[in-house]
Parts: structure tokens; C-alpha cells; sequence
């Protein structure tokens, strides 16, 4: 036995739920004695479920760049800005830091996220020993940043409570912007359901 | 679940806490013998540097505390304004209900609904099962509903957002400050603080009530 024990090495499970430590049962529908929910080594379907939700995120992920997310209208102008001509704009007119923090926040963190859970899903199947330290701080770091991508929403939304200045200047929400927070929920929902300890799952252990 | 078998004796067993002190690490399963953590401290996992555990520096009357002062800000975010905008003399300003309602009329619903959720309902669903909660542990006691508050308190946690409506607050008055006269109000002020009062009570883990709150008991409050 390694110096680092796991759970299942010691006949040991661990409530996802509560964190109580308890002896491992070949029962299927195992509840936690302490908490009552369901008791297992590994996610349910972990695979299958995160493929699934960051599939369904990207598909949306593509109407919601393409699509304007923002209608902005003054004295009969109409013009759509799409999620990467608003952080232009903010570029142009003078406020390049916050132009970073949007496109950050729609952009970078969401890219990431396809990229990162992808990158986990296919190692962690594989049982690949490389870089297992990288990749669970990679996976606490897609958990930690996920929500951030609301902003561009919550943007969309106050702007368009504010604007109401009649035939002089309005704002309204375009689709682009229900897919846009459609994409962050199930991203955020794809890591949830991936299980890290797949990670450490692999053929061989490293220490 | 690929390369795991159980070897099935012939009763099956219920699962049973094990009665000496361990802690399985969430992120990579590793079991570790659990030791008291002095005043600062954070374990880490040897094996993946996930955090195990953080020594809890605040009571159960501070986090109490800390609950009640975010309740209270909470309803001065939502009542006052947040900003103002004017135009040629004319001014509107919003409130958060009044950013869902206005979502909600401009058919972007699940826009509306997500708002809703994660700024006004989760949060505030966080703050009463907190404090209901926290209120019975100053007694010692577990709340009614404990074990079913825990749990949800549990699922709760990634789905609150008052944070970032702040910055999203922040980005939209720059965007406004192009156009229009923008004038901050009260409410975007008891937000920051709501923001800052959230992340310090997303620190506190309520996990440790499982143990400092023994079921079916009586005992003297534990600190």
C-alpha cells in the first residue's frame, strides 16, 4: 500500500454530500447513515454526464457569439452589438481594462472551461499519469471561475432596467443573450459533474 | 465506473461511519488521519493540494452575526436604487426587482429567472438556512430540518452570484458614463458590502455541525 491510502484501497467511502468517512458496501442504493443522500466512490456517470452538459454548452456557446446579445437604439439608429463588439466598443471608447475583464469573463473563461474539461475528460478515460498535480488544480480552477461568466448577462439586464429613455435612447436583450446564460449554466453544471478522483483513477499510481 | 470491482460477500452490509477520526480528501479520495488544526492553519492534500480543512476562526455567535449584518444589507440592496441614469433632465433609476421584471417584459425570461435565482433567491435562501441553522447551534441544538437544510445548503453553494453583479454593475455604468449622466446610488454600495460579506461566509464551512452537533442531543453549547 502507497504512503497516500485511498478510499477505496482501504474499503473506506466518503459521503460526497457531508464528508463522512464510511465503511465501503457492495450496496448499489447506499445512503450516507449522517446525511441521507446518495453514497458512491465516484460521481454517477461522471463520463457521460459532463460530455454531455459541455456538449450542449459549446452548441450554445456558438448562437450566443454569433448572435447579437444587445440592442441599442437612439432617435431612430439601431445598432446590435454581439458579445465581442461590446468589448470593443469599451475598448475604443476609452476603457481598455474593463474591455479586458469582459472579454475575460465572456470569452476567455468559457473557452477555458470547453478546453480544460475536455482536456480532463479524455486524460482521466485514458488513466494517463501525466501531470496529475496540473490537472487537479486546473479542475479547482474551472470550478472556481465558472460563474464569472454571468457578468456580460447581468450587464445586458441592468442596461436594459436602465435605458428607458423612449424615441431618445433604449436598450433591449437580444437571443444572443439567453444563449449566452443558457451556456454559462451548463458549463457550470459540467464541472460539477465531473469527479476529480478520476484524475487519480488511472492504471498506475505515481506514488 | 472503469477498473473497479467490489467483491460482494454474501450479507449485504448498510454503510457504517467509521469511528476513528479520518477525512477522505473530495478531490482525489486519499484517507487521511484527522489532527486538530491550530488557529490559521489550512490542511492540504499531500497528494492533489486540494484544501481538507480550515481552521474555523469565527464561532457560532460571529458567523451568527455576520449572517444577521448580510440579511440586513440585503434588504437595503434590494430596496434602494442602485444607479441612476439621466438624459436631457430626465432620470430612471432601477432597482435589482426592477432589472428581472424589466427582463422579464422584454421576453428574455430565462435571462429574468437566472437573475432571480442567483441574486435574490438563492442568496436569500442561503442567509435564512444559515442563520436558522447557526441559531439552534449557539443552544447546541440541531435545528428542525437539519439534516435536509445541510444538504440543500450543500447544492446551494455554487449558485449564488451577488459578486459578480457587482462588477456587472461597474462594467455597465462605464458603458453608460458614455452617453449619459450616471449617478451611483445606495443600493450599489449595500451590494459591494453584500459581496464582501458573501465571500466571508462562503469561507465558513458549516460541515463542521455535523460533528460539533451530535444527533438527538441535549449537550451544553459547544464553541
Amino acid at each position: 500500500m502507497s504512503a497516500l491510502p485511498r478510499a477505496h484501497e482501504l474499503g473506506l467511502i466518503g459521503c460526497h454530500v457531508c464528508g463522512l468517512v464510511c465503511r465501503d458496501t457492495p450496496m448499489d442504493d447506499a445512503a450516507c447513515p449522517r446525511c441521507g443522500s446518495a453514497l458512491h466512490r465516484r460521481k454517477t456517470a461522471s463520463y457521460a454526464r459532463t460530455w454531455a452538459l459541455l456538449i450542449a454548452g459549446f452548441l450554445l456557446y456558438i448562437p450566443a457569439n454569433v448572435l447579437p446579445i444587445m440592442r441599442t437604439a437612439s432617435l431612430g439608429d439601431v445598432d446590435d452589438n454581439t458579445i465581442i463588439s461590446g468589448v470593443m466598443e469599451l475598448w475604443n471608447k476609452g476603457s481598455p481594462d474593463l474591455a479586458v475583464i469582459v472579454f475575460t469573463a465572456s470569452i476567455l473563461v468559457p473557452m477555458t472551461k470547453f478546453f480544460v474539461l475536455t482536456t480532463l475528460l479524455v486524460s482521466a478515460r485514458r488513466g494517463s499519469n501525466w501531470a496529475r498535480p496540473q490537472r487537479a488544480k486546473l479542475y479547482r480552477l474551472v470550478e472556481f471561475i465558472g460563474y464569472w461568466s454571468m457578468l456580460d448577462v447581468f450587464v445586458v439586464a441592468l442596461l436594459t432596467a436602465l435605458v428607458q429613455f423612449g424615441i431618445f435612447s433604449l436598450v433591449a436583450p437580444l437571443p444572443g443573450v439567453i444563449f449566452f446564460g443558457l451556456t454559462v449554466v451548463l458549463t457550470m453544471l459540467a464541472s460539477m459533474s465531473f469527479d476529480p478522483r478520476l484524475i487519480w483513477d488511472g492504471r498506475t499510481d505515481d506514488d | 465506473m472503469a477498473g473497479m470491482s467490489v467483491p460482494s460477500p454474501a450479507i449485504e452490509q448498510a454503510p457504517a461511519p467509521v469511528p476513528a477520526p479520518l477525512l477522505i480528501c473530495e478531490h482525489c479520495d486519499t484517507v487521511y488521519r484527522r489532527r486538530p488544526l491550530a488557529c490559521g492553519e489550512t490542511a492540504r492534500c499531500a497528494r492533489c493540494d486540494a484544501v481538507l480543512e480550515r481552521h474555523q476562526r469565527l464561532g457560532t455567535n460571529a458567523m451568527l452575526a455576520l449572517i444577521l449584518t448580510a440579511m440586513l444589507v440585503f434588504v437595503e440592496a434590494n430596496v434602494w436604487p442602485i444607479v441612476t441614469l439621466g438624459l436631457n433632465g430626465e432620470k430612471v433609476a432601477t432597482t435589482l426587482w426592477g432589472m428581472i421584471l424589466a427582463m422579464w417584459h422584454e421576453d428574455a425570461k430565462v435571462v429574468s429567472v437566472l437573475a432571480a435565482a442567483t441574486l435574490f433567491f438563492f442568496p436569500l435562501a442561503k442567509m435564512i438556512g444559515m442563520g436558522w441553522l447557526l441559531l439552534f447551534a449557539r443552544k447546541g441544538q440541531r435545528a428542525p430540518g437539519f439534516r435536509s437544510l445541510m444538504v440543500g445548503l450543500h447544492y446551494l453553494h455554487p449558485w449564488t452570484m451577488s459578486e459578480v453583479f457587482v462588477l456587472g454593475v461597474l462594467v455597465s455604468i462605464v458603458k453608460a458614463h458614455l452617453y449619459f449622466e450616471i449617478s451611483p446610488d445606495p443600493g450599489i454600495f449595500a451590494y459591494a458590502a453584500l459581496a464582501v460579506l458573501i465571500t466571508i461566509f462562503a469561507g465558513v464551512d458549516l460541515r463542521q455541525l455535523w460533528e460539533t452537533l451530535p444527533e438527538h442531543a441535549t449537550t451544553e453549547p459547544t464553541e
